[in-house]
């Protein structure tokens, strides 16, 4: 209403109490509503989706901190090394300890005769289990040719078994009187009560129900005809005959064999595999001596089922017994894994750790850091503050933003390029990997450095241009300072960027297999993501926890 | 002194004006922002020891001239400057001039308080340091403590002299400013706007100041405040559309105009 309006221009008042009015008001507040709504919904859904994964990777990642070894009582043999040589540090070293823990291990569980009892015994350790021993007795040298009470590590696929068991173990009573026919090898059990008839029946209601569905098959294929199809359905026919003998005669002894749940008996403070089944006698394969071929009384001997069928796990029914007798003698000791930070890559995953990788990034980021604080820092103040602003300076900011989208393994391969190809830099080092990193990191610190520098308000320049400082006074006593904490924010997240950079590193060579701790810059080193690419790339389970505790390690290392 | 009422010839004006207590001499000078030309054939003689205030419309080019006088200017790449500006008869465009040492002589304070964000003491003892004014931490002291007090801020902030300048007051932080423009004793204090950022009370203690401080100091201060100006200012220049229109004495100019757009301006009618 005003004069512009004019005298007959329609009066435009503001309209707050018609029904289109308060329409557009809810309308506002569905609007409003609507969008909060969708914004809990995308912060559910993000959480959800980090929660679970934070989740699993703890999950998964947790056991990878701990570690299993058997508490064991060596007897160090005094002849393990001269008298003369004691004195020597390296040749306590260079003993042969295999055989010390081997006889210490068969004493732990005497009675194992067969070479391949031996050997599945022997084989619980790892090949890193002597060198707990070796160290005591480099340290003490008195100890040669006495009982040492030592934890020996051991191998993965135990360690596995004590972490997460593979097999669940359901026992129950005899009931008649069970009478042994030997103590080791294969022997044969008999019982004075049908002791096995519901596994016996279990197993040939199985079978029948194989028959049926064999039976079934049969039918089908010979509604076609052809030789081929009779030639199959006379095989089908074969097959249900035999296996129609067996279930309809329930005194024919049932073979268990590794795709079912296997079935032992522990007597006399032995234990027996089975591996034929009727009702009442059983033949089996001796995996703990027995003590002795007596009659066992009714309750005094048992039947065990490890119900996971032993095609199905890592460990054999062997291993599973021998590990449960060192549990319940208590010799089973679980422990902080203090190798997973203190050695370096292994083929054997318990004795694989993160040293390596971690001095590795450390190094690797080191080098990246020192590069590109100063140089993309100073780049960025003479860019933003110096230099004239003509063609030359937009192309190089082009080009810097640019690079900063340029993918990764770009950089990887310019760094195979110059640095190895050319200056002839040793491959795998952190020296050549830092300065390829350097080049990646390099764009995202001078563009965060200009910006913060940007947002320096001009009137702080000014005022130390007012009482007479120079540009570069202003520049470095007023500007940078206030720009720092954006620059340190830019050089953190490009640093974080580069210690979880892998693509540029696996083509300098830091992908490879090294088992040594860097100690230098032009040492053979990889870093941590890495190494978690690697070992996610192996088959053995352990390799899989291990993966999971460097994931821990190298997200707790990024929080930092 | 008695010059001025209109602008000058330089040939009259220098043969007449640079013997005389003229401080600061303009001649002709033109600026221009790329293709804009923002000041025309500016000419007027600045006296020492008092206070020279410029008024005009926004735009008018009054704080652009002020900016000529410390080569402030020099630092937007657009900008270019013609004629000649003298110091103490001492031409400041010359290009054997240190512009460094310039700024110090003339020191400024800006229209928006701006302490460097940190600690008050060293607001005023950055400009000694980097000029090498002080031997000791004592001088030091002694000229921050002289400068504060010249700023008639000592009594408020004595107690608190490690505290950041910018969690002072508004009026403080200006008073500060001013602390550390004179801490590294400039012979000119180029003043924009000082006030217009202020309160009442702040703006009185600020006009206070500066007209003790003319005492020792040749003061030229931009000003939006016809009152401001007819209170703090010996002489008035008045600007308008890049040109000086009329200078001289304030009492004179303000009671007594001889343009026309003087008088409209002042007594309200356009600006």
């Amino acid at each position: 209403m005003t004069d512009i309006a004019g005298a007959d221009a329609p009066v435009l008042r503001l309209d707050m109490t018609s029904d289109a009015a308060k329409r557009r008001i809810r309308k506002r507040y569905a609007a409003e509503a609507r969008f909060k709504a969708y914004g809990l919904a995308a912060l559910a859904v993000t959480t959800l989706f980090v929660g679970a994964l934070v989740f699993d990777i703890i999950r998964n990642g947790i056991p990878a901190f701990t570690q299993h070894s058997l508490t064991m009582d060596v007897a160090v043999p005094d002849d393990l090394v001269p008298t003369a040589t004691r004195s020597d540090p390296l040749a306590i070293r260079g003993a042969d300890y295999f055989p010390v823990t081997r006889d210490a291990l068969k004493a732990a569980i005497p009675g194992i005769e067969s070479r391949r009892g031996e050997r599945t015994l022997v084989r619980l350790l790892s090949t890193g289990a002597p060198d707990v021993l070796r160290d005591r007795l480099v340290a003490d040298p008195s100890l040669i040719g006495k009982t040492v009470k030592v934890p020996l590590l051991l191998s993965d696929d135990a360690d596995l078994y004590f972490k997460a068991s593979s097999t669940s173990i359901v026992k129950r009573g005899g009931i008649g009187t069970a009478t042994p026919s030997g103590t080791t090898g294969e022997i044969t059990i008999l019982t004075s009560s049908n002791d096995f008839a519901a596994e016996v029946v279990t197993i040939k209601q199985a079978a029948k129900a194989k028959a049926d569905a064999l039976a079934i098959e049969a039918a089908r294929l010979t509604t076609f005809g052809g030789q081929s199809v009779a030639q199959r359905v006379t095989e089908i026919n074969a097959e249900i005959a035999e296996l129609k003998a067996r279930f309809d005669s329930p005194k024919i002894e049932e073979i268990l064999d590794a795709k079912l749940p296997s079935k032992l008996v522990e007597i006399n403070g032995g234990l027996v595999k089975l591996t034929k089944i009727t009702d009442v006698s059983v033949t089996g394969e001796v995996l703990l001596p027995l003590a002795s071929a007596a009659d066992a009384k009714p309750g005094d001997w048992k039947v065990v089922t490890y119900t996971t069928a032993e095609s199905n796990r890592k460990v054999s029914d062997q291993e599973v017994a021998f590990l449960e007798r060192f549990r319940e003698k208590g010799m089973v000791d679980r422990h902080f894994n203090t190798l997973f930070f203190t050695s370096g890559d292994s083929r054997e995953p318990e004795l694989a750790g993160i040293r390596g990788a971690l001095i590795g990034s450390l190094l690797t980021l080191f080098v990246t850091l020192v590069l590109c604080l100063p140089i993309g820092v100073l780049a960025a103040v003479y860019l933003e503050e110096f230099a004239t602003k003509n063609r030359i300076t937009d192309l190089i900011e082009v080009n810097i933003n640019n690079l900063a989208a340029v993918p990764s393994i770009v950089f990887g391969l310019l760094g195979l390029a110059v640095f190895l190809n050319f200056f002839n830099f040793p491959r795998s080092a952190p020296l050549v990997g830092g300065l390829v990193l350097a080049l990646l990191v390099l764009p995202t610190i001078i563009i965060a450095s200009r910006a913060a520098l940007k947002a320096v308000p001009p009137s702080i320049k000014e005022a130390a241009l007012g009482v007479g400082a120079s540009h570069q006074q202003a520049v470095f006593h007023h500007v940078l300072p206030l720009a720092m904490p954006g620059i340190m924010t830019g050089t953190i997240i490009g640093m974080a960027h580069a210690l979880g950079e892998t693509a540029p590193l696996l083509m300098i060579g830091m992908v490879a297999f090294i088992v040594d701790v860097p100690t230098a810059l032009t040492d053979a080193a990889t870093v941590l993501p890495v190494q978690i690419y690697l070992w996610s790339d192996l088959p053995e389970v352990a390799f899989k926890l291990k993966t999971a505790g460097a994931i821990m390690v190298h997200l707790s290392q990024k929080e930092v | 002194m008695d010059m001025s009422q209109q602008t000058l010839t330089p040939e009259k004006a220098v043969t007449q004006q640079v013997p005389t207590s003229a401080k600061v001499v303009a001649r002709d000078v033109n600026v221009y922002y790329g293709e804009k030309h923002a000041l025309k054939d500016v000419s007027i003689n600045i006296p020492d020891k008092s206070v020279t205030a410029f008024i005009g419309p926004s735009g008018c080019g009054k704080s652009t001239f002020l900016r000529c006088i410390n080569r402030m200017n020099d630092t937007i790449p657009s900008c270019r400057v013609k004629g000649t500006i003298t110091i103490d008869a001492q031409d400041i465009y010359d290009p054997a001039l240190d512009v460094v040492q310039l700024r110090a002589r003339v020191g400024m304070v800006f229209q928006k308080p701006n302490p460097f964000p940190k600690s008050i003491y060293e607001n005023v003892a950055y400009g000694p340091r980097i000029h090498g004014m002080s031997r000791s931490k004592a001088d030091l002291d002694q000229i921050v403590e002289s400068s504060l007090r010249k700023a008639s801020l000592w009594e408020e902030v004595k107690n608190r002299l490690q505290e950041s300048g910018t969690a002072l007051s508004g009026g403080q932080q200006q008073r500060l400013c001013i602390a550390r423009a004179i801490a590294v004793s400039p012979d000119i204090i180029l003043m924009d706007e000082p006030c217009s950022a202020l309160d009442p009370i702040a703006t009185a203690k600020i006009e206070e100041l500066i007209d003790e401080l003319s005492q020792n100091f040749c003061i030229i201060i931009v000003t939006h405040s016809m009152q401001q100006a007819a209170r703090v200012s010996k002489r008035t220049a008045f600007f308008h559309l890049g040109l000086l229109l009329e200078e001289g004495e304030t009492n004179e100019m303000f009671t007594n105009p001889t343009n026309e757009k003087t008088q409209a301006y002042i007594t309200g009618r356009f600006g």
